[in-house]
């Protein structure tokens, strides 16, 4: 159908696909190539606070690639625990809201059509409200003397209140809240359109409903999952709100550490070196992404 | 379809439900009370709206915010608009995967890490072309407009792949320009994909804090930043007041959207099958 279509697509064909491109190539691939070159550049006192690369004098080419980022990471045991930290918490956190958010989107994908909508608003409201402000609720209900607490104190559960604010219990809560929608909607997208007639299939032949749910519905359902892992993992390792305002001192992720060696100790080489080596760390995800977005996309 | 809804189901979507809903609820209820303390009930009281408003600074904040959101908000929509039609209906042309993987790239990057690299870009471009001078509300909208087009791209080209290209070639068989068949056939069907699109850059633009965080210059501080701050130093039922705001806006639009685009599809289907009917 694209084939015959083809044949009248405008002259300015090239045109519609390089405006976009050329945005995106300069406002966000090229940034990367410059994040790399700064990495191996010295910071100085300075405005920008960096050394240059390159210097061209008398006929002579001199490059200095400073390797001392690097190697300040990789030796000291503050980042590589942050790496780790940040890879396991955003693990642990995709697989919470896995096992949260297969539940909900099966259930939303068997409702009837109307009530469907109905859901599905519910989903993506919490999720288009700022970010920011559903983090900071939960500020209010974790506390000492918070909500949580007070619940519990006046039922008489616990006599002394539970510190949950500024541990990585809390931190794992607000991760879970927040990107829980992104799970839901692309295991929804994929739910739905199951046919459930191999379902059928499988219970006339004896199936029992877990096995065929096991069998049938997790497998046809596997990009979905995907999807949505890659849509939570990838930005929570590098996530900063959250860590920030709900974590504490033990809360050790690569995001916060970033944030930290450029607006506090504005070290904007040594920034950049956490942000390529996050990227490295990164690219296997992002590729499984792109591999099963296009696939989907045909 | 008949829904399959058991018991097991509903009490699955309760708890869930309950779990993304009940702390907007409880933030919304806190800012009406009347304390200070701001988990413990003091009665109703609309006194920290009235606080806000006297507050300039937060006032000058969304202010700014609201102006980059409009501007990132259409521009993002028209570049998006291009890319997802690229993505959708150009077919396999060469480095079509590439084309899919730079355009959508953004949604799947830590935003310190963009944040980090768009600083860069305008630092160097700085030096070298002179140009942006220093930082501000034309970074900020930069930066937004990139990672917001992104999104609007992939809600318009999945809407275009579920349209039925049939009425378009229709209209190019009967020899009408491939420009005119975009704005006067595909355009209006894909509609409601640019609203939701604009609507979603929109909330994106107006919540973003940690790339703009990046790239905001003095002078162009931003709500999301200003909330910021104060939520590092605890809660305030302040904020609390300026979050039920946003959420009431920002569901007041997503709401009323819904309905109208929902009704929209309704429509289109009924006069669809009338002019079957008729034929």
């Amino acid at each position: 159908m694209i084939g015959k279509l083809k044949k009248y697509l405008p002259e300015g064909r090239t045109l519609v696909i390089a405006i976009p491109l050329v945005w995106m190539l300069l406002f966000f691939l090229i940034p990367f190539a410059i994040v790399l070159k700064i990495s191996f550049s010295e910071m100085m006192t300075a405005i920008p606070p960096f050394s240059t690369l390159w210097k061209y004098a008398d006929e002579m080419l001199n490059v200095k690639l400073n390797m001392g980022n690097y190697l300040f990471l990789l030796t000291d045991d503050l980042y590589i625990s942050a790496y780790i930290n940040s890879v396991k918490m955003a693990t642990l956190s995709t697989v919470f809201c896995l096992l949260i958010g297969y539940p909900m989107a099966y259930s939303i994908a068997n409702a009837s059509p109307t009530v469907r909508n109905i859901l599905l608003l519910g989903i993506v409201l919490p999720s288009w409200t700022s970010f920011l402000i559903r983090i900071y609720a939960w500020i209010g209900i974790l506390k000492n003397n918070g909500l949580f607490n007070n619940f519990l104190m006046g039922l008489g559960v616990i006599d002394q209140p539970l510190i949950i604010l500024n541990t990585n219990i809390a931190v794992y809560i607000g991760i879970v809240y927040a990107y829980l929608p992104f799970m839901i909607l692309p295991l929804y997208t994929n739910l739905v359109k199951h046919d459930h007639t191999l379902l059928e299939a499988a219970y006339d032949l004896g199936a029992r409903p877990w096995k065929s749910f096991l069998a049938i519905t997790i497998p046809l359902s596997f990009p979905g999952i995907v999807a949505g892992s890659m849509l939570i993992f990838i930005p929570v390792v590098g996530e900063f709100v959250i860590p920030e305002l709900l974590g504490g001192s033990e809360t050790l992720m690569i995001g916060r550490v970033l944030w930290q060696e450029f607006f506090n100790n504005r070290d904007w080489p040594v920034a950049s070196a956490v942000a390529i080596i996050m990227l490295l760390l990164l690219a296997i995800p992002v590729a499984v992404f792109h591999h099963y977005q296009s696939k989907e996309a045909l | 379809m008949k829904g399959r809804t058991s018991y097991k189901m509903i009490i699955v979507l309760a708890l869930g439900y309950a779990f993304l809903f009940g702390p907007i609820v409880i933030l919304i209820v806190y800012s009406f009370n009347a304390s200070k303390l701001v988990t413990v009930w003091g009665g109703f009281s609309l006194k920290w709206y009235g606080e806000l408003l006297k507050d300039k600074g937060i006032l000058d904040a969304f202010w700014n915010s609201l102006r980059i959101a409009f501007c990132t908000a259409g521009f993002a929509t028209a570049l998006g608009t291009i890319a997802g039609y690229v993505m959708a209906r150009f077919g396999r042309f060469r480095g079509h995967t590439t084309f899919a993987s730079t355009i959508t790239a953004p949604l799947v990057m830590p935003e310190v890490i963009t944040g980090l690299a768009s600083l860069l870009l305008f630092v160097s471009m700085e030096r070298i072309i002179g140009w942006p001078q220093g930082r501000g509300m034309l970074t900020i909208w930069i930066a937004h407009v990139t990672f917001a087009t992104a999104f609007v791209a992939i809600i318009v080209s999945s809407r275009l792949r579920d349209m039925d290209l049939s009425i378009e070639e229709a209209a190019l068989d009967l020899g009408a320009p491939p420009l005119k068949v975009f704005f006067v056939i595909t355009l209006p069907i894909i509609a409601p994909a640019l609203i939701s699109g604009w609507l979603l850059a929109f909330t994106l633009s107006l919540d973003d804090l940690v790339i703009t965080s990046f790239v905001a210059g003095p002078g162009s501080t931003t709500l999301p930043m200003k909330v910021f701050s104060a939520a590092r130093l605890g809660i305030s039922p302040k904020i609390n007041a300026i979050g039920t705001l946003i959420v009431l806006i920002a569901s007041f639009f997503i709401v009323s959207f819904s309905i109208i685009s929902f009704k929209m599809e309704k429509k289109r289907k009924r006069e669809a099958q009338q002019a079957f009917e008729n034929n």
